[in-house]
């Protein structure tokens, strides 16, 4: 099987001034087709600068980066935005969805810069699947400003799956959200993990990164610890858990 | 990327800042109006003077007695006496190309019907005049040769004079009073409307030349010869005919100036037009120059939305737009903008006109002399296709300058950075 992520002694150096700062210094890896893989580290061991070399918004300065058997670390501007609209899906911290936009546009946005022109209606067939994948096709001409946190994200998700990506990167999807609704958002990338798509997380929370089946721990822009999550948790089970918990408390009052 | 859905997302970029839109296209709005309704109103003024100078007469020659130089000093139209019926004669007859030559007089008089008076300017002419000036009889006949041998107490009258003082009709054959003279009423001209100059050509009354210097004016030379030629073509060669003819015959030298005054009616025309253009070039200027800074004002807003927007902008990169993706999109929106001002503008520009004359009206404003108010109220105005299909495409261009530059700022924006921005 053809590794999805493969890299090669991948380095990120800024120029900051006088100062040369190493963020990544050499990180070597594979990622295959359904791993659910999770990226940690401390703020400043480099995960953020390797989230954006993986993402294509940002080219390594040594190495080798293959996406999908592509070079893509030699690729221009144009050529990068092409892939990131093709193979990758983007789900932010912040949602980062158009606001005073629906969820359906939002959800279609990405086609809309599809370099094969898609119809208007499949356009919005696919969205509203990609939503209902999500459980939000009930809310689709809902705006983000009238959708919690936890469905906000859901509509990032519906829109990261909309092109229907080879790898979806996740920036600290649940840092935002409160630890129930972290829980169902683990929740739907563990169900498309089951279906089969890649899913990259970073994240600095150990618990969230223990839904996930692969934890890559970096420190000083190197990859410290490669190894696969051993006490799983489902998504579902600890939703059911809290629940009890909670009634627990309601009664314990 | 569709250019429909790009143009959808302008018009909703637009609208979630209403009034800052409606600013922003205030300027564009105003300034193709102000195109639109200054070219109107240049055209307008020239079909009006051509229409005016045309009603003058075909193929007209006037000499003017005068302009001699006093000191240093020159008279103006007829301030002189130096033309006479002798001068008018020999063009007649040692010319060739003339068709008809009318010697005139003019004078003021007050002039009484019955219990009706009016003071009016009298013309003597000849009988020819009406041929020159491609004039026709309403009622009634022009008088004949014989009056003007005879010293006729006879006239016609022009359509205001025998409004004035037959105000129920009947003037042909009635006696009216010039200077208390007894004059009888042979006809009544067509109305011709004003003249050139602006005044009503049809407030005179029209007697035989002979009669007019003789019992009215009191003169022995004339104020001016009209004279028409018998081709437009031959205009030229025929004034240059008369100017040499009344040179040698008042004697005048090689070097001196004449003691004349010789127009033809395409001169005047082309001045008057010369003029028109002048001044509706002059004021299309000053309107260009507020598209100018209507387009600054949407560059200004632009850079404010690119800076404003730098979020969605960084949203958009991240799902694969290209950079010129993100400067299509914010050069559509700087057009939208400027091209619906620029259809605003033409709505008001067209209909500037009858706002004017609307607010004019209800205010009474009239009565003020402001030529400008009451010119865009009252001037003729022709507003052309041409000029409309222009104002909306410069409208549009200027939609494209404003909008290039924060559009292609917007799209060299890094991705990494604009997801960042707060």
């Amino acid at each position: 099987m053809k590794p999805v992520i493969k890299l090669e002694n991948v380095q990120k150096t800024y120029q900051t001034g006088e100062v040369e700062v190493k963020a990544v210094r050499g990180v070597s890896l594979e990622i295959f087709p359904g791993e659910f893989v999770a990226l940690m580290g401390a703020s400043g061991s480099g995960k953020s600068t390797m989230m954006n070399t993986l993402g294509c918004l940002d080219r390594p300065t040594g190495g080798k980066y293959y996406l999908d058997d592509i070079d893509v670390s030699q690729l221009d501007r144009d050529e990068l935005a092409d892939i990131r609209n093709q193979k990758i899906g983007f789900v932010f911290q912040g949602f980062n969805l158009l606001s005073r936009t629906s969820a359906l546009e939002n959800v279609e946005l990405p086609m809309l810069y599809a370099r094969q022109r898609i119809e208007g209606s499949s356009q919005r067939e696919r969205a509203l699947k990609a939503l209902d994948i999500v459980g939000l096709s009930q809310r689709s001409e809902h705006t983000p400003n009238q959708l919690s946190g936890g469905q906000q994200q859901r509509v990032a998700i519906a829109r990261a799956l909309s092109n229907q990506p080879t790898l979806l990167l996740a920036d600290e999807p649940t840092g935002n959200l409160d630890s129930q609704t972290s829980i169902e958002i683990m929740g739907v990338f563990q169900k498309l993990n089951e279906q089969g798509i890649t899913i990259v997380m970073v994240t600095h929370e150990l618990d969230i990164a223990q839904y996930t089946r692969r934890m890559i721990v970096m420190r000083d822009g190197l990859v410290v610890s490669d190894s696969p999550v051993t006490n799983r948790l489902s998504a579902e089970v600890e939703s059911q858990k809290l629940k009890q918990e909670q009634t627990a408390a309601n009664l314990a009052r | 990327m569709r250019y429909l859905a790009v143009i959808k997302i302008a018009f909703r970029a637009l609208r979630r800042n209403k009034l800052r839109t409606v600013l922003t296209m205030l300027g564009i709005i105003f300034g193709v109006g102000a195109v639109i309704a200054v070219v109107a109103l240049g055209r307008g003024a020239k079909v009006q003077v051509q229409a005016r100078i045309a009603s003058l007469g075909q193929n007209l020659i006037q000499i003017f007695s005068g302009s001699v130089n006093r000191g240093g000093v020159f008279t103006g139209f007829g301030g002189a006496g130096t033309l006479t019926v002798e001068d008018a004669d020999a063009i007649q007859n040692e010319v060739p190309g003339v068709q008809a030559v009318s010697p005139e007089v003019r004078t003021g008089a007050q002039i009484a019907a019955g219990e009706n008076n009016w003071s009016t300017q009298v013309m003597g002419e000849d009988v020819d005049y009406l041929v020159i000036r491609d004039w026709d009889m309403a009622e009634g006949n022009m008088f004949t040769d014989s009056d003007v041998r005879t010293t006729a107490k006879v006239c016609v009258l022009g359509k205001t004079t025998a409004n004035q003082l037959f105000p129920d009709g009947g003037a042909v054959g009635q006696i009216i009073r010039i200077k208390n003279v007894p004059v009888k009423v042979l006809g009544v001209l067509w109305p011709k409307g004003s003249s050139a100059f602006g005044q009503d050509q049809d407030d005179t009354v029209i007697v035989p030349y002979t009669t007019g210097m003789k019992r009215f004016a009191g003169v022995t030379m004339l104020r001016s010869i009209n004279v028409s030629a018998a081709n437009a073509s031959d205009l030229t060669d025929v004034q240059n005919a008369i100017t040499d003819l009344l040179r040698q015959r008042h004697r005048i030298q090689p070097g001196h100036d004449d003691d004349f005054i010789i127009r033809n009616q395409q001169d005047l025309a082309e001045t008057q037009s010369a003029t028109a253009d002048t001044l509706t070039g002059l004021l299309v200027g000053v309107a260009a120059i507020s598209l100018i800074v209507g387009g600054i004002g949407i560059m200004n807003i632009m850079l404010v939305s690119v800076t404003e927007r730098t979020r969605e902008i960084g949203i958009r990169m991240a799902v694969g737009a290209r950079g010129r993706d993100i400067r299509l999109q914010f050069l559509i929106e700087a057009v939208t903008l400027s091209s619906i001002g620029g259809f605003l503008g033409i709505l008001l520009g067209i209909n500037l006109h009858s706002i004017m004359s609307f607010v004019v009206k209800a205010l009474g404003w009239m009565n003020i002399h402001n030529a400008v108010l009451t010119t865009f109220a009252t001037g003729p105005t022709l507003v052309s296709v041409s000029i409309i299909v222009i104002a909306f495409m410069s409208s549009a261009v200027v939609g494209v300058i404003a909008g290039f530059y924060p559009a292609w700022k917007a799209s060299q924006l890094d991705p990494i950075e604009a997801l960042r921005y707060e």
